[in-house]
């Protein structure tokens, strides 16, 4: 469409600084944001390891803590009790908006929207380059906030008031909090950017012939993403505006008739309940603005795979719609047993419930998908089959969740922590993981090691499976998240205490497991991008226009004349058609049906 | 010892990574010339087969677990509402495990079933709207259900609690619990957090420790009083400072005068509590006691209010499968009828060292996992003689002492009614304690 205004593209020559750094195209965008995004999700697994080794071994000496944290923080080898729960909450921060808000949207957005779309680059190369130096950004605060000498947030990712709000109560929420507070921020600036930028750039930049229903279900899944993005993150900020003026300026949003380590404070009339809305009402879209991107990805790479086109696939629209429209309406179901009005707790009840039916579609659709295919077991096709498998495992618990009769006897326990995690620790990394498998050669011009990525997936699903399926044992059985240790329960029921010993230990041992794994993947990557097999145009034989660009990158996507579409992406074993693929850029043939 | 065998493991496995990367790799370069996408007939069967063997393990491990993990361990729910909430568990455990079960086969299945096959073509099946008609509305009808039993639960358990429900008040601050039983009359005494603090009086000798902020004339004069001192030795420090008697910081001196500046404000909103509760109010506190540990009589219905002192926390009983945040500044309800005593839970269980406990579930500063209550469940003989024992302090009724000279009679006056007002902490909950005393 606005092809033309690009066409300049590709000619000026560019320094290290414009191509590397200050890059304003999509691709090197992209690649920013996934490199960054794995850094971030290094330290983050880390964290989560240091945190383990303590619920496996609590109290014992051990080198790692010591190595990792030194004297400060590990005395003697032992996790201090106010850093275990600094380690949770930044772990969750960075896992949840870093690695799987920024760096999975920001990653194949970017990389995808204009290759897929058939666009020579955002709709501003500005913005975008903007948001990911933000991101950068707002990453080198939350990493900075672990070295304070007061120690990171502490209040858990969801940062709940009073908590957070006074540092008398908790010493992270002096300057670790101001740190997450401000971090987030920019964080939030930087997604909002990309967001709106990903939304123009899919509504006025498609190609000739690429109508919104021949779009490619990754960019539906990145368009509507970006849309909940916008609609739901603008609420973060005000919740952590007012949270930084009762934190400074002594207003009462959220606070009321406190006293903290027996000091009596002034602040009168708000209410924490208050923040938890605010927050909820952001913290549920975003769950879905982690898990539909990867949802995008994996319909992608399983249709390719399966040589099959998606089954369904307006009703796959249809309930990427439904979940982002129902995602707005059910965020009370995490705050059933805040004291919320009991009417008001049952119809989040019921809309909650609703949102397992689009969901079910999906699940349905994809198996179909499957029946009846011709499957070639990538990495990126075994990932998304896991992606499928963990989606269904942690989309029944939800159901479990959303019943709040039943919620109350597991909100806030480890069945908590086994559900999210299954759907985003599981679903929403395999997609990640998927992608990047997928995309690699769009990205690197480069394949990476298929033997490796198998070896990796297996490990990785059976290790990420042995550590939350014991979980939700542990978490019915009534054990609290974010708890230093389990001791309490010696002293109630030692048979008890006994299968949570147990059980931790099972977990963190696959927790150190799989964490290893990742090696493999990094190793993998790292090693493919500047030694791996030189990367064939259209390697998976796929039907989207990115495999239509050249393989070294080149300003402005194709060095000719933009594609020109006239299929539907999915034209997958078409009977009739001599190849098992019809790329999008194939005319109809006379007589011949759109999908 | 344990630690270091992990340590060793993890060294191991480490090792091991390491081993199969370089062989795998090797492996690969040794192919060279053949390419990444095209992955061999073996090698696709091989995951073919693993997805098969996965899911052999998955389920195998899924059904060790519930054998021998099942509730987690947890035994019968010993209150009547936790009862319901088991069967309604079952009642879903049903659905979604058949769920989780036949979703996961058919996606491992047909995962294996239909690997590559170079002498096949896939079959081309884009939409059906009969099939997607049917897996919408299945669901749908699976969901209905559960959401009628779960609402018809939900609303059973948040109902009004029934007339003579018994009125205990938890009381949670970090990081210990405090329960206060109502006493004969049972409506608990009013309470606000102004009053809190423990005070001296050094006209009379006497000292008076208001721990829930208890309401009565009293224990307004003694806050009063207890500001009044306060006050005078913050402005005896500064102006000893300001005689350069002391060698503090000016920030120091600053803090203290914002100190003396805040504290003025709270006496004023403590003198204007003055009248706003008249006797027949007040009096609800003489008969309550607290306690700081549970004692529950079986079969009896409670009504617990919950308050905070300073974050949230929750109240978390497992056993009753009950739970309900307490929030500052606010009251939470929480109605909890045990079925079964402690002993009857001993032999239940088996374990003679079972006991019931309060746990908080809502992260409240470093030492969270520390804050519990016990609880105990026994008859109503057992109850009256607890009652009486030593830990168990009646509300401790302050010791009258001389009105502060800044009550001014004006203020003393009562209105009419019993009480009115902005007091933060008692009238704007309009939650169901109200009418049962819970204030
Ligand atoms: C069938 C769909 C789902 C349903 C019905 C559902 C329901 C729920 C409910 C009711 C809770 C609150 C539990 C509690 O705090 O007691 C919850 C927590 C959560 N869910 Fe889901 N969920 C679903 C899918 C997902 C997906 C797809 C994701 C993410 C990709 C997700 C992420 C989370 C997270 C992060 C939390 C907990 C956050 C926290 O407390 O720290 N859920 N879910
Ligand atoms: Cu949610
Ligand atoms: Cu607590």
């Amino acid at each position: 469409m606005s092809a033309a205004a690009h066409t300049d593209h590709g000619h000026h020559k560019e320094s290290f600084i414009t191509k590397y750094l200050f890059s304003q195209d999509h691709k090197m965008i992209g690649k920013q944001f996934l490199v960054t995004a794995i850094f971030m999700a290094i330290v983050a697994v880390i964290l989560s390891i240091l945190f383990r080794i303590q619920l496996a071994w609590p109290g014992e000496s051990n080198s790692v803590l010591s190595f990792f944290l030194g004297d400060t923080w590990a005395p003697d080898g032992v996790l201090d009790r106010g850093m275990y729960l600094g380690l949770v909450t930044i772990h969750g921060t960075i896992m949840v908006f870093f690695v799987l808000t920024g760096g999975l949207s920001g990653t194949f957005s970017n990389l995808l929207i204009p290759l897929q779309i058939g666009a020579r680059d955002m709709a501003s190369g500005l913005l975008n380059m903007i948001s990911y130096w933000l991101f950068f950004l707002s990453s080198i605060l939350m990493l900075y906030s672990l070295f304070l000498e007061t120690g990171p947030a502490s209040a858990g990712w969801t940062i709940y008031p009073p908590l957070s709000v006074y540092e008398e109560a908790i010493p992270g929420s002096g300057a670790g909090m101001t740190m997450w507070l401000t971090s987030m921020t920019i964080f939030i600036a930087s997604s909002l950017i990309g967001s709106l930028n990903y939304i123009v750039t899919v509504l006025n930049l498609r190609t000739t012939g690429l109508k919104m229903t021949r779009l490619p279900l990754t960019i539906w899944a990145f368009f509507v993403t970006a849309i909940i993005g916008v609609l739901s993150f603008p609420v973060l900020v005000s919740a952590v505006v007012l949270m930084l003026m009762d934190r400074g300026l002594g207003t009462s949003f959220y606070v009321n008739d406190t006293i903290i380590n027996g000091e009596i404070l002034e602040q009168s009339g708000g209410s924490p309940i208050l923040y938890e809305h605010l927050f909820w009402f952001l913290g549920h879209p975003e769950v879905y603005i982690v898990l539909l991107p990867a949802l995008g990805l994996t319909s992608e790479i399983i249709s390719t795979n399966a040589r099959k086109p998606i089954f369904g696939y307006r009703a796959m629209i249809g309930s990427i719609l439904a979940i982002a429209f129902l995602s707005f309406i059910v965020w009370g179901h995490h705050m059933f047993v805040s004291g919320m009005n009991p009417f008001l707790g049952g119809v989040f009840v019921f809309t909650t419930l609703l949102i397992a039916i689009p969901s079910a579609v999906k699940v349905f659709n994809y198996i179909t998908t499957l029946w009846k295919g011709n499957i070639r077991f990538t990495p990126a096709m075994l990932f998304s089959i896991g992606l499928v498998s963990s989606f269904i495992t942690g989309g029944v618990t939800g159901i479990i969740l959303a019943d709040s009769a039943l919620d109350i006897a597991v909100h806030d326990t480890y069945f908590v922590v086994a559900h999210f995690h299954v759907v985003m620790g599981l679903s929403a990394i395999f997609g990640m993981f998927a992608g990047i498998y997928h995309w690699f050669p769009k990205m690197y011009g480069r394949m990476m090691n298929s033997k490796l990525g198998m070896v990796h997936f297996w490990l990785t699903l059976v290790s990420a499976y042995g550590v939350f399926f014991p979980m939700h044992f542990v978490g019915i059985g009534g054990a609290p998240r974010r708890y230093y240790d389990y001791s309490v329960y010696e002293l109630f029921d030692s048979n008890q205490f006994q299968m949570i010993m147990d059980l931790n230990v099972v977990i963190s041992i696959f927790a150190i497991v799989g964490g290893l794994a990742q090696i493999i993947f990094l190793f993998n990557f790292f090693y493919s991008a500047s030694k791996g097999q030189k990367a064939v145009q259209n390697p998976w034989k796929g039907n989207t226009l990115e495999w239509t660009t050249p393989v070294e990158h080149v300003h402005g996507n194709w060095p000719g004349e933009l594609p020109v579409v006239h299929r539907w992406p999915y034209d997958y074993s078409k009977p009739g058609a001599e190849e098992d693929y019809i790329p999008q850029t194939v005319p109809l043939a006379p007589g011949e049906e759109d999908h | 010892m344990g630690m270091k065998f992990v340590v060793l493991v993890v060294i191991v496995l480490a090792v091991i990574a390491v081993a199969q990367i370089m062989r795998v790799y090797e492996l690969s370069s040794k192919l060279r010339g053949k390419r990444e996408e095209e992955l061999s007939l073996k090698t696709n069967n091989i995951n073919a087969s693993l997805m098969l063997v996965f899911l052999l393990i998955f389920f195998g491990s899924f059904f060790y677990m519930l054998f021998a993990y099942g509730r987690g361990m947890l035994p019968n729910a010993a209150s009547e509402i936790g009862q319901d909430i088991d069967w309604l568990y079952n009642v879903n455990w049903v659905i979604v495990i058949f769920v989780f079960l036949s979703t996961n086969t058919l996606l491992f299945v047909f995962s294996w079933k239909y690997a590559y096959d170079p002498n096949r073509r896939a079959h081309w099946f884009p939409h059906d709207n009969r099939l997607e008609m049917i897996w919408t509305i299945i669901p749908a009808g699976a969901l209905a259900v559960i959401i009628i039993l779960g609402l018809m639960t939900w609303n059973e358990i948040t109902g009004e609690p029934s007339d003579d429900a018994q009125i205990v008040e938890i009381y949670a601050k970090q990081f210990d619990w405090t329960a206060r039983y109502s006493g004969d009359d049972n409506k608990l005494g009013y309470s606000d957090y102004k009053l809190l603090g423990t005070f001296e009086d050094s006209e009379s000798g006497k000292s008076y420790s208001n721990a829930l902020g208890v309401v009565s004339h009293n224990s307004i004069n003694w806050r009063v009083k207890g500001i009044n001192n306060e006050i005078a030795e913050l402005k005896e420090t500064i102006e000893k400072e300001a005689n350069n008697e002391l060698a503090f910081s000016e920030a120091r001196v600053n803090q203290m005068i914002t100190k003396v500046e805040k504290l003025e404000r709270i006496r004023e909103r403590v003198l204007d509590m003055v009248g706003m509760y008249d006797d027949s109010v007040v009096k609800f506190a003489d008969d309550d006691y607290m306690a700081t540990e549970l004692f529950l009589v079986k079969d009896q219905e409670y009504y617990f209010v919950l308050r905070s002192q300073d974050v949230l926390h929750s109240a978390y009983f497992p056993h009753f499968r009950a739970q309900m945040n307490c929030v500052p500044g606010q009251r939470t309800t929480l109605r909890v009828k045990p079925i079964y005593t402690t002993q009857e839970m001993r032999e239940i269980t088996g374990n003679p060292d079972f006991n019931y406990i309060l746990m908080c579930n809502k992260i409240c500063g470093v030492s969270h996992s520390n804050m519990k209550m016990a609880v105990t469940v026994g008859t109503q003989e057992e109850f009256d003689e607890w009652r009486y024992t030593d830990g168990i302090t009646s509300m401790a009724l302050p010791d009258t002492i001389s009105a502060p000279s800044n009550l001014n009679m004006e203020r003393m006056k009562m209105p009419e009614a019993a009480h009115h007002g902005d007091h933060g902490d008692d009238h704007h909950s309009d939650d169901h304690g109200h009418e049962n005393g819970g204030h």
